[in-house]
């Protein structure tokens, strides 16, 4: 049985891998993005490394310093290192957007999956709860929902939960539904295997890769509507670092200190083009469109 | 001609019932998400039991859930209210009314915008195919993407009311200038996006048989591009529709970025002030009015589809 595996792994590795990586490297946009994710990545986790300040520390007589030797980016109205809370606020926000990207990609890869294969009524239910959602324009349903459940990261998890499913899906509905009606998962019925094992083992991979673009894509919008509503006051609560608080504490000086609000949202726009990029990347290593 | 009408009203009955149904439960129950519930989350930590149960009885939160969920769909049937302010004693509808017209110019005047950039962007990209535009149509989608709007409407604040001091960099004393930042903002979020699905749309239009026959039977290029335009009009038209959402979703938050007096306002201050009856009427407006754009613009393109009218 081990042996058997082995075998396999290792055919897989002659005939899929080594083009795999050559596409790979020939995709621009998949290097480019894969090399500004990582340096978020690295930024994020080696923060306390890197920070040249604690990122609470405040300061009061020291506050609203421009760039400086001390302060490469100068200090924010309580005196804190902003270069340090950026770092820190890379770690916050790129955590709770990793969360916040999963659990929708859960429960709308099973819900899309299971309403596609099966159809009937709850494929009707479905269907009608994913109208529901999107009725809904995106920012009000999640401040909605962040207020209901009370401000902060676990009203975040809920809300994108509740709303982000929606895109998974409706399209690995879509396209299970193509191949449920298609002649080999009858054939397969016809030869005694189960729904579970069909769906498992022969539909899902299929699929999967399409719904694997779809999130790289979703975690931009994650990481700015986790921002956004952070900036709102409904996100990350001070005085945790992170980008959207940093914007909003930054607002009020926008006439004399404008990289206050320019600062962070840079970082917010350098992670986000790394992760679209490296999402269209690998769409076009998979060539899904 | 009246076989499609009904037709139409059919098809669209079946998919709007539902719908409206769908979100109207959705804010019913959202207020069943709040942790102890609504009348202690309205009163705070410091409330009384008998403060929370006389909040409770005047919200007719007491009331068995079918007799709530009964009351909530006959108000709004009846009086199209959803209750009433927990902080002004009014109907919600009322404080819903007196801000929507700045939301609306707002929503307004940022489709216009953004009408007036994506329309000859796709146009340029699609006919150069590979050309400049086109590259840059590729690439710039992905920093649209990754910039949030609000902070889009903060640059804009920097550079055109404090730099140059062209237009106010905030509130809404100063009519339809006091719009213009806010609409550019939503406007420079929209594009990026549409134009690429709207590029992608032309590419069909100008790859369809007749432009060829057009031009083979030697029309001029100028008499051709009017025909692949007529024919663009409608993926256009239905792009809009289905992004309207997103685009209320954003004027929600670029009031806030403006100190502008519209909707979003009012969530917001009745969010500060837990005031969870205006939220929930916020909330189906925007749904109720999102699903009515989209029945409209579903409703115009039958109307100017020839094609809709056979079969």
């Amino acid at each position: 049985m081990t042996a058997g595996s082995a075998v396999e792994t290792a055919e897989d590795v002659t005939r899929g891998s080594a083009p795999l990586w050559r596409r790979m490297a020939r995709t621009p946009a998949f290097v480019a993005g894969t090399v500004i994710t990582v340096s978020v990545i690295l930024a994020a986790l080696l923060a306390p490394v890197l920070a040249t300040h604690d990122p609470a520390a405040q300061n009061l007589l020291g506050g609203l310093q421009g760039p400086s030797g001390e302060h490469w980016l100068g200090t924010d109205q309580l005196g804190r290192d902003i270069f340090s809370r950026l770092l820190f606020a890379a770690r916050t926000d790129l955590r709770i957007a990793g969360l916040a990207v999963i659990i929708p990609f859960v429960i709308g890869v099973v819900a899309g999956t299971t309403s596609g294969y099966f159809g009937g009524f709850f494929d009707w239910v479905v269907s009608r709860v994913v109208d529901t959602v999107v009725a809904f324009p995106f920012y009000v349903i999640v401040v909605a929902v962040v207020f209901a459940v009370g401000a902060g990261e676990k009203g975040i998890y809920v809300a994108l939960a509740l709303v982000g499913w929606v895109t998974y899906a409706r399209v690995l509905r879509a396209t299970t539904a193509v191949h449920a009606r298609s002649g080999w998962v009858t054939a397969a019925r016809g030869g005694g295997l189960s729904h579970a094992r069909i769906i498992g083992r022969h539909i899902l991979p299929n699929t999967l890769t399409q719904a694997i673009v779809l999130l790289m894509n979703d975690i931009v919008f994650v990481i700015v509507a986790v921002v956004t509503l952070s900036y709102l006051g409904l996100g990350v609560q001070p005085p945790t670092a992170d980008w959207g608080t940093m914007i909003s504490d930054g607002q009020a000086f926008v006439a004399t200190k404008w990289w206050l609000s320019v600062v962070p949202g840079a970082a917010v726009v350098y992670t986000g083009i790394g992760l679209s990029l490296l999402g269209d990347g690998v769409a076009d290593v998979w060539r899904v469109e | 001609m009246m076989n499609g009408s009904l037709r139409w009203l059919r098809r669209t009955a079946l998919r709007v019932v539902p719908v409206v149904t769908g979100v109207v439960l959705a804010t019913f129950f959202l207020l069943r998400l709040v942790p102890g519930g609504p009348a202690a989350a309205a009163l705070g930590d410091q409330a009384t039991n008998e403060a929370v149960a006389a909040l409770e009885a005047q919200m007719g939160l007491d009331q068995p859930l079918m007799t709530q969920l009964w009351s909530y769909v006959s108000g709004i049937v009846t009086r199209g209210d959803v209750g009433t302010s927990l902080l002004y004693g009014t109907p919600t509808s009322e404080l819903i009314a007196g801000r929507v017209g700045v939301t609306l110019s707002v929503v307004a005047l940022a489709v216009l915008l953004t009408l007036v950039l994506v329309v000859p962007l796709a146009f340029a990209a699609a006919l150069h195919k590979d050309g400049v535009v086109d590259h840059l149509i590729r690439v710039v989608p992905a920093i649209g993407l990754a910039m949030p709007t609000f902070w889009i409407g903060l640059l804009l604040i920097m550079v055109f009311a404090v730099n140059l001091g062209w237009l106010p960099a905030g509130g809404s004393g100063d009519g339809v200038r006091s719009l213009i930042l806010p609409a550019v903002a939503i406007a420079i979020s929209m594009t990026p996006v549409l134009v690429r699905t709207l590029r992608a749309q032309l590419l069909e239009v100008l790859d369809a048989d007749f432009v060829a026959t057009l031009t083979a039977a030697g029309l001029a290029r100028g008499r051709v591009l009017v025909h692949v335009l007529r024919n663009a009009a409608l993926p256009t038209l239905t792009l809009f529709g289905l992004n309207i959402a997103y685009m209320i979703g954003g004027t929600l938050v670029i009031e806030r970025v403006f100190a502008l007096n519209g909707l979003g306002a009012l969530m917001f201050e009745s969010i500060s002030n837990r005031d969870f009856p205006v939220v929930q009427g916020v909330a189906l407006f925007c749904a109720v009015a999102v699903v009515a754009v989209t029945v409209a613009t579903d409703f115009l393109v039958d109307r100017l589809d020839p094609r809709s009218r056979l079969s």
